[in-house]
């Protein structure tokens, strides 16, 4: 008899999720249709490819590869990142000439762009994006800033979402404004004044927001079926989808687009157990978000991107006082219900390694930026499946020779014995398209165990 | 005397250190020499992140001490701004990139070591470049950028400023995320620097002091 899946550990709720990932389905819910035996079998070869570099029981049949591109697959389509950002149509095309070029065993779908339309209904203002602040060929951008206050924590402790839908969003999102006004829902409690609590939503600029969200929600579910659309179709033909969604560590999520960098760092010497108890707070609903999006998704990779914990943003101690303890308790929420963290570590991890190997065996897939990857599989080969290395500006500016030299080094020693998956370090908007070829190409030809 | 503030802004103590100067100039001691402990501390402070006792939050943290003590010796100081300057440096994040975190910090950094610089700011034009170097005189550039697109914008500018006949006059430093030594030959700069301090040893390096 079948197990439920909260008697399942771990380990089985992972294998669970592979076999979920191997039995893909059509949006009805039937079995997936392949366009050819051989897409099935390319898909089946790839997931099994990942699953076995990750779990790192038997090394794969060879080295898989990824390419985790940002706004690359659009220009190299020959369109802007406007056009990408506001023709859903155009940006899905572009990304599926990009997987059936390059041929890479993962990627991220067709989401990065995102809605421009979307993004402007509501008047974001954490990004600027083609024609609000940055050139149409330019990608979008984070405007720093203290979004939450110094002296918010108390507010944001007693009960977050009423202080991301009272604050925060009314400060990233110009048309959510009014909904600084909104009354807090644990205040609906008796029959005598309930009605009290529902007068602002029949003040104008509350109704006028409401407007707007419900044109924005109408516009992020028309791109969503162009972008999942293109998952589907990715899939018959033999590229898997694999991201069920994202997740952060909670001190990014303070640091990011919260309190913002530099307040962040100043809250650390200012008021340190306001932010510890801040990241202890969001640690379950980090979780949360996860777990959720991987339900919603049927899939189990859990994208992390990792920021303000990178080496010189912190000093050691403050990384393991403030970062880590709480980071790890996400990925272990996360790992104990079957998903499959991939954290992103822009700029370099190697001070922060040695913290890594308290993870689980073969429960974590991670990308590295600039990180000695010797070293790295030195510490953590063991642990955990490394990612990436390939440099950007080695990708933009080198040639294929070089590439084959990079891609070469990185198979002879983060790919020793397995545990390695090829990709690109850091999110590129700009590559030779013969350089990413050549990324694939050599792996492939290379990368091959036994 | 100043030693003691000098030690106070070093070892990160805020309250102690703002404490302090008010005390003093209570007691009435010359505004000039507490900023001089302030710029002494900032120095200390500056050698221990090149020896990796200190960290981006530590220098972003003394920054912050260090604008709340010179607001407290402003209305102190008959004449601002009379301090000998090493040299003139034009900072900013070049064309199509809008990332200012880095960048602040190397301005940060070159103004507390002494200089004089000219922060052009984010998502800077070409030819603004060209114009801040003209119209200051400055002999050193610094040149940032996050994204890959950067890297080109790095390059035009760099030929820009060689168009406008003032490459073999102007020393150029390029740094962000992204950037290495192919990057720098890429676009032609003099060098490239992986972070703020060493922002300021190419800038002592190339100008002195």
């Amino acid at each position: 008899m079948e197990k439920k899946w909260e008697e399942m550990s771990a380990d089985e709720k992972q294998e669970a999720q592979f076999q979920k990932l191997l039995a893909p389905k059509d949006p009805e819910g039937n079995d997936l249709k392949f366009q050819s035996p051989e897409a099935e079998a390319a898909y089946a070869g790839r997931i099994n490819r990942l699953k076995d570099a990750i779990q790192m029981k038997r090394p794969p049949d060879r080295v898989p590869v990824a390419l985790f591109p940002s706004m690359f697959p659009y220009t190299y389509a020959g369109m802007t990142v406007e056009e990408a950002m506001y023709d859903y149509e155009k940006c899905v095309a572009g990304y599926k000439k990009f997987v059936l070029d390059f041929e890479p065993d993962i990627t991220m779908g067709a989401a990065g762009p995102g809605p421009g339309k979307f993004y402007e209904i509501l008047d974001y203002k954490l990004y600027s994006w083609p024609g609000h602040g940055v050139a149409p060929e330019h990608s979008y951008q984070c405007n720093e800033g203290e979004y939450m206050k110094a002296e918010e924590y108390d507010l944001l402790l007693a009960d977050p979402s009423f202080y991301f839908r009272n604050f925060y969003l009314p400060r990233v999102f110009g048309k959510l404004a009014p909904w600084s006004m909104l009354p807090p829902l644990t205040g609906i409690l008796e029959m005598y004044g309930v009605a009290f609590n529902f007068i602002p939503f029949g003040l104008p600029p509350v109704q006028e927001a409401y407007k707007a969200l419900f044109e924005a929600g109408a516009e992020a579910l028309k791109w969503a079926m162009a972008v999942g659309g293109i998952d589907v179709e990715m899939a018959s033909l033999g590229f898997p989808g694999i991201f069920g969604g994202f997740s952060k560590a909670p001190f990014d999520v303070l640091g990011d687009t919260l309190r913002g960098t530099k307040g962040i760092m100043l809250d650390m010497y200012r008021q340190p157990d306001k932010v510890l108890k801040a990241v202890e707070a969001l640690t379950p609903i980090m979780i949360g978000l996860g777990l959720g999006a991987a339900q919603q998704t049927g899939k189990p990779f859990i994208f992390m991107p990792l920021h303000k914990g990178a080496d010189g943003f912190l000093s050691d101690e403050q990384y393991k006082r403030f970062y880590w303890p709480t980071f790890k308790q996400v990925m272990l929420g996360l790992i104990e219900g079957g998903c499959i963290p991939l954290p992103a570590a822009e700029g370099g991890y190697n001070t922060r390694l040695k913290y890594l190997t308290e993870l689980p065996k073969g429960k974590t897939l991670w990308m590295f930026d600039q990180t000695d990857m010797a070293a790295a599989k030195e510490t953590v080969g063991e642990t955990l499946c490394l990612l990436g290395n390939v440099p950007s500006s080695l990708l933009k500016l080198g040639t294929p020779d070089d590439i084959r030299d990079c891609v070469k080094k990185l198979i002879d020693t983060a790919g020793e014995g397995g545990g390695y998956v090829m990709g690109n370090g850091a999110f590129f908007d700009e590559a030779k398209p013969e350089n990413v070829k050549a990324m694939v190409d050599v792996t492939r030809e290379y990368g091959v165990y036994g | 005397m100043a030693e003691e503030l000098a030690r106070l802004l070093a070892d990160l103590k805020e309250a102690e250190a703002l404490a302090y100067v008010e005390k003093a100039l209570e007691q009435g001691r010359d505004p000039l020499d507490l900023l001089a402990g302030a710029k002494e501390g900032m120095a200390i402070v500056g050698e221990r992140f090149a020896d990796s006792d200190y960290f981006i939050p530590d220098l972003v943290f003394s920054g912050e001490i260090l604008k709340r003590i010179v607001a407290l010796l402003e209305p102190h100081l008959k004449t601002r701004g009379e301090s000998k300057k090493i040299g003139k440096v034009v900072m900013g994040t070049v064309k199509g990139d809008i990332h200012d975190i880095g960048k602040d910090l190397v301005v940060f950094m070159l103004d507390v070591s002494g200089f004089e610089v000219t922060d052009l700011g984010i998502d800077v034009p070409i030819q603004k470049f060209v114009d801040a170097l003209k119209e200051t005189g400055s002999t050193v550039v610094g040149l940032s950028g996050f994204l890959t697109l950067a890297f080109d914008a790095m390059k035009e500018t760099v030929e820009a400023i060689r168009e406008a006949g003032l490459r073999d006059d102007v020393k150029i430093m390029i740094g962000g995320g992204q950037i290495d030594e192919q990057v720098r030959r890429f676009t032609g700069a003099d060098a490239y620097g992986k972070d703020a301090i060493e922002a300021v040893a190419l800038a002592r390096r190339w100008i002195g002091g």
